[in-house]
């Protein structure tokens, strides 16, 4: 075992834990902090069924921010598909033998590849180029920009200039999920990338990519408009109303 | 220092998105409340000593009580989606009114205190502390913010800068910075029963007068009823209505809608106001306190409908909110939406044949209308989504027979707040209230010249004051903004049928 896979191996489980247990305390304390108050933005669906329609076309089309600006939301909405196919074919690496969607998406995921580049550096552009960004943009915005765009240009290098064995690093990945570690080929390019990925699963739920579970739990889209028909009331708001009586 | 006059920004063919101006507005502050204005609600006279500390304590009790302020508060990215849509920073081109960098004065104190982030990593993640410089700033733009919610329409995640807006507000009033403006009339509300601080007699008074109005007008005894047991409908409206052009010709109007249709209503002394201003200061136990008089008026006059006059923000603590905090209403007619917004009652009416109008009567005006924020997206009128902007409509076509709407970025949901709502409608923000008028006053110019608009209907106490007011600041009549009821109560027919 050479230190670089025991030091990725070590750090990759570390970020794991790091993200998944920070994710979980979010979303449990998301969960038990009350919504004492309906306050969807309206106009509103009436319906529960209503409101999972408008989440999705929050969360797959970027609804609102289609109405807003369209520059953010061609450079941000490519950049969160091409994510999403980039992580579908990177599953290929996770899987033996290998399923069959992910087997079909993966020319996809390469053009998806390049595609997120190209948003994030869209994105990026915004925050030098629009006074308005540039005045509301903090270091962290712009390192978070340069983490996934690290992220990106490593893993397009491996390829198309610097080809890696993926062979070894699918033992690896698969050593990992298994508790059973093989060797992470010694590759600089690879090294960057995976030190990378680790650092942003590690600090998601202790940064702004809390959007993402936020965006559930936002109350002015999350809550149904039937306040006349349902009376809404939290647990601290009935305990007042009894302490009154 | 004498105040230089106020000057309207110049009106554009087309919405321009100004040039940062930073720190064009950091000096235009809301007079504070003095102590005795603060005591009597409850809040302490002056600034604390521990002021800090006891901020940031407030702050963890909101974090714990509101999950909207949590989430919003965690949830931004900075993406800019909603950095010109503030008709604040559009009217003044000060960044800190833009909504994301307006939420970020309270955010970078959050991140601070509340985050492991801004903890170790401060200068990373745009974190501070909460100095005197900040909570300055916090006095100074979180009393320029109108809580119109324009901005949570173009959110990706739905961040809603009022939620923001509200808890700051309330973590200022807990340590002694409040507004006399929006204290004193809490204040009054406990006391007098109204905003305007108007006792029993005198309102009695006014009505009565205004009967005699109507008697000369129409030659018939249209009665507005106070105190009345009994009557079938209870009528809660802003105070405004009572004695404020053009607030009065609305309340004319309703009068004129009840006894077309011979609906027996009534007014109420106790609960002479439709007004909530706990909700500007995002406090509920205020909000309760002031909602609760109007189920102590309705029991005790024993009406069996609740209907609700021409308000924004009081629409939307009456549709949203009143349910929460002074229900359930099981004790009056399930036939009707407990509250009814009178633009319902009326179109109601009009559906069923109940009332008929004489179009003419309107023919002088060339009408358009303007969505009131708090009607627009924080409430419904109406089964569907989207009948808080329908119905006013159908009743204005019902009513006049020249329609005309301004451009559709300014409308609807994407409507502009009239720049005095949430607490600003006061004289010491004229300057906010001015130039916060912009994109409206713009879309309003358009419709003038192409159509010769000349009546801007709304539905709403505070954009009426806050039209009347500014819109001569640019070059605009006082008198072309009214009621929805106002253009009701000249078009109806009235007497027998």
């Amino acid at each position: 075992m050479t230190t670089g896979t025991v030091f990725f191996a070590l750090l990759l489980y570390a970020a794991t834990l790091l993200g998944v247990a920070g994710l979980a305390w979010r979303i449990r304390d998301y969960a038990r902090t009350p919504a004492p108050l309906k306050i969807p933005t309206t106009p509103a669906p009436t319906t529960t069924g209503g409101v999972v329609l408008r989440m999705m076309r929050e969360v797959f089309l970027f609804e609102s921010l289609f109405k807003a600006n369209l520059w953010i939301w061609l450079f941000g909405w490519m950049f969160h598909v091409s994510l999403a196919l980039v992580l579908a074919r990177h599953l290929r690496y996770f899987t033996e033998p290998v399923w069959f969607w992910v087997g079909w998406v993966q020319p996809f995921g390469m053009y998806g590849g390049l595609a997120m580049v190209v948003g994030l550096a869209g994105l990026w552009a915004r925050r030098f180029l629009v006074e308005r960004i540039r005045y509301i943009s903090t270091p962290s915005d712009h390192l978070m920009l340069v983490l996934l765009l690290g992220i990106g240009i490593s893993g397009l290098s491996m390829k198309f200039l610097d080809h890696t064995d993926i062979v070894s690093l699918k033992a690896f990945a698969l050593g990992l999920i298994l508790f059973d570690w093989q060797p992470l080929p010694a590759h600089p390019v690879l090294y960057v990338h995976l030190f990378l990925v680790a650092l942003l699963i590690g600090i998601f739920p202790y940064s702004k990519l809390l959007h993402a579970p936020g965006l559930f739990f936002s109350p002015g889209r999350n809550q149904s408009d039937n306040p006349r028909e349902r009376r809404h009331l939290a647990d601290w708001a009935a305990k007042l109303e009894k302490a009154k009586l | 220092m004498a105040a230089a006059p106020i000057t309207a920004p110049p009106i554009k063919p087309y919405p321009v998105i100004p040039i940062l101006e930073a720190g064009a507005m950091a000096g235009t502050k809301s007079f504070p409340a003095n102590a005795q204005i603060q005591e009597a609600l409850g809040f302490p006279g002056e600034l604390v000593e521990d002021w800090h500390d006891k901020a940031i304590d407030k702050m963890g009790e909101l974090l714990g009580k509101y999950r909207s302020l949590k989430v919003y508060l965690d949830a931004c990215v900075h993406c800019g989606a909603c950095t010109d849509k503030c008709h604040y920073f559009l009217g003044t081109g000060d960044p800190k009114n833009m909504p994301v960098a307006r939420q970020d004065l309270l955010r970078k104190v959050y991140r601070r205190h509340f985050t492991w982030s801004g903890k170790l990593f401060p200068k990373l993640v745009g974190a501070e502390d909460l100095t005197k410089d900040v909570l300055d700033d916090w006095y100074s733009y979180f009393n320029q913010c109108s809580e119109c919610r324009r901005c949570s329409v173009f959110c990706p995640y739905g961040i809603d800068t009022a939620e923001i807006t509200m808890a700051a507000r309330e973590i200022m009033d807990s340590i002694g910075l409040g507004t006399k403006y929006t204290n004193e009339i809490i204040g009054k509300v406990h006391k007098v029963g109204n905003n305007l601080g108007l006792p029993g007699p005198a309102l009695e008074d006014t009505l009565s007068s205004l009967e005699e109005d109507l008697k000369e007008e129409t030659g018939l005894d249209i009665r507005i009823p106070l105190n009345e047991k009994g009557a079938e409908v209870l009528l809660i409206t802003p105070s405004a209505d009572f004695f404020a052009e053009p607030h009065v010709y609305s309340l004319m109007g309703y009068a004129k809608v009840f006894h077309a249709a011979g609906i027996p209503w009534t007014l109420s002394t106790y609960a002479s106001e439709a007004a909530n201003f706990g909700m500007f200061i995002g406090n509920y136990g205020q909000m309760q306190k002031i909602a609760t008089r109007v189920r102590e008026a309705v029991l005790d006059l024993g009406a069996k409908r609740l209907v609700v006059g021409e308000c924004g923000h009081a629409w939307r603590a009456a549709y949203s909110f009143w349910n929460t905090l002074i229900g359930p209403f099981d004790f009056l007619d399930p036939n009707y939406p407990v509250p009814q917004h009178i633009c319902e009652l009326t179109y109601d009416l009009i559906q069923r044949g109940a009332i008929a109008f004489d179009k003419s009567a309107n023919d002088k005006y060339v009408v358009t209308f303007h969505d009131s924020c708090n009607v627009a997206r924080g409430s419904r009128m109406g089964g569907m989504p989207g009948g808080q902007f329908e119905i006013p409509r159908a009743i204005v076509r019902a009513v006049a027979n020249k329609f005309v709407e301004m451009y559709p970025d300014s409308i609807r949901e994407k409507t502009f707040c009239c720049g005095g709502g949430g607490g600003i409608l006061t004289d010491d923000l004229m300057e906010v209230r001015v130039k916060g008028a912009l994109p409206r006053m713009e879309a309003l110019q358009a419709v003038v010249d192409s159509d010769g608009v000349n009546f801007m209907a709304t539905i709403c106490a505070i954009c009426k004051a806050q039209f009347s007011k500014v819109l001569p600041y640019y070059k605009f009549n006082m008198s072309m903004v009214g009621g929805v009821h106002q253009l009701v109560g000249n078009a109806i027919r009235l007497g027998p049928k």
